[in-house]
């Protein structure tokens, strides 16, 4: 097992939940880093389509998207969750892929459109990926051409309802299936 | 006297202890999923071609010198420009000096053969 991934929160359920009423202490740490990741929803600046003109709208005063903790990046390093705004191009797609591996964990995906979603009303083109999904894991799909930047802060809180139900219990092992990736890669 | 400098000392102590503090935070409840993406550069979602260190033609380095000499003509002839009206003639005359021993200094350049590419 590798040194760096010793970090204490990571273990703390194998520890504590063997203890009597340990669950509180697990139950407890999770409330508050779901509470601290959920409010800091960083968005990677991303936008492909016209979707993207529905998405700047939602970031500008009218709706403010500061008041969930949406702010935008201008750099994956510091995004929590790429917002995939238009039509995804085959050419594109592999830009994507490349974006969301280079965005540190936790991160997620916020497919806007119909487009994104399934390549909508450009299915029967030759250029068009049929969704995002395609390339990346998707945590939520919002239906829409394009659709309204309520909608868009409708997704973002579907997301921080996932956010809700994060635990620390599954991220050891989440921790040693890429350790073990990188190795097999030949990195460690 | 000494002891007023113990504020001071409260304040770097305090400074020290969250600026360690929070990185030591920071590594008790971070996430470590490597991979090897991310070490890789940022170019926009591009795969980084070549080097990030580049060599400039050294020819550019005059047309800076001749650019920097033009913006601060600028930086001066715009709030010049702006109160032009009250200050008068004597203003004008001291802004035509100016220009010109700025002009000299172009023609010196021209003369030199520094705009001339090859």
């Amino acid at each position: 097992m590798d040194v760096r991934s010793g970090v204490v929160l990571d273990r703390l359920p194998l520890v504590v939940e063997k203890l009597p009423g340990g669950r509180l202490v697990t139950t407890t740490a999770d409330f508050f880093i779901d509470w601290a990741t959920e409010s800091s929803v960083w968005p990677l600046t991303f936008g492909l389509a016209c979707c993207a003109i529905e998405m700047m709208a939602a970031y500008a005063s009218r709706f403010d998207f500061d008041r969930l903790g949406v702010i935008p990046r201008g750099t994956p390093r510091q995004a929590d969750m790429i917002i995939v705004a238009g039509t995804v191009t085959k050419k594109m797609a592999p830009r994507i892929e490349r974006l969301y591996h280079q965005m540190p964990d936790p991160k997620f995906v916020l497919s806007m459109g119909s487009c994104s979603n399934t390549g909508g009303p450009f299915y029967d083109s030759y250029s068009v990926v049929k969704g995002v999904d395609k390339v990346v894991p998707v945590d939520v799909y919002l239906p829409g051409c394009p659709p309204r930047p309520d909608a868009l802060m409708y997704a973002v809180l579907k997301i921080q309802e996932k956010i809700k139900k994060m635990s620390i219990k599954d991220r050891l092992p989440q921790t040693q299936v890429a350790i073990e990736a990188m190795k097999q890669a030949g990195a460690v | 006297m000494l002891t007023q400098y113990a504020s001071v000392l409260i304040f770097l102590a305090f400074g020290l202890a969250f600026t360690v503090g929070t990185l030591v935070a920071a590594f008790l409840v971070r996430r470590y999923r490597p991979s090897l993406l991310k070490y890789t550069t940022y170019e926009c979602g591009e795969v980084p071609v070549g080097q990030s260190w580049v060599q400039f033609n050294l020819r550019f380095y005059v047309y800076a010198l001749l650019f920097l000499v033009f913006d601060v003509e600028v930086a001066f002839i715009i709030p010049w420009a702006v109160v032009f009206k009250e200050l008068g003639l004597f203003a004008f005359v001291e802004m035509m000096i100016f220009i010109g021993i700025l002009i000299l200094g172009l023609a010196y350049a021209w003369r030199k053969g520094a705009l001339e590419w090859t």
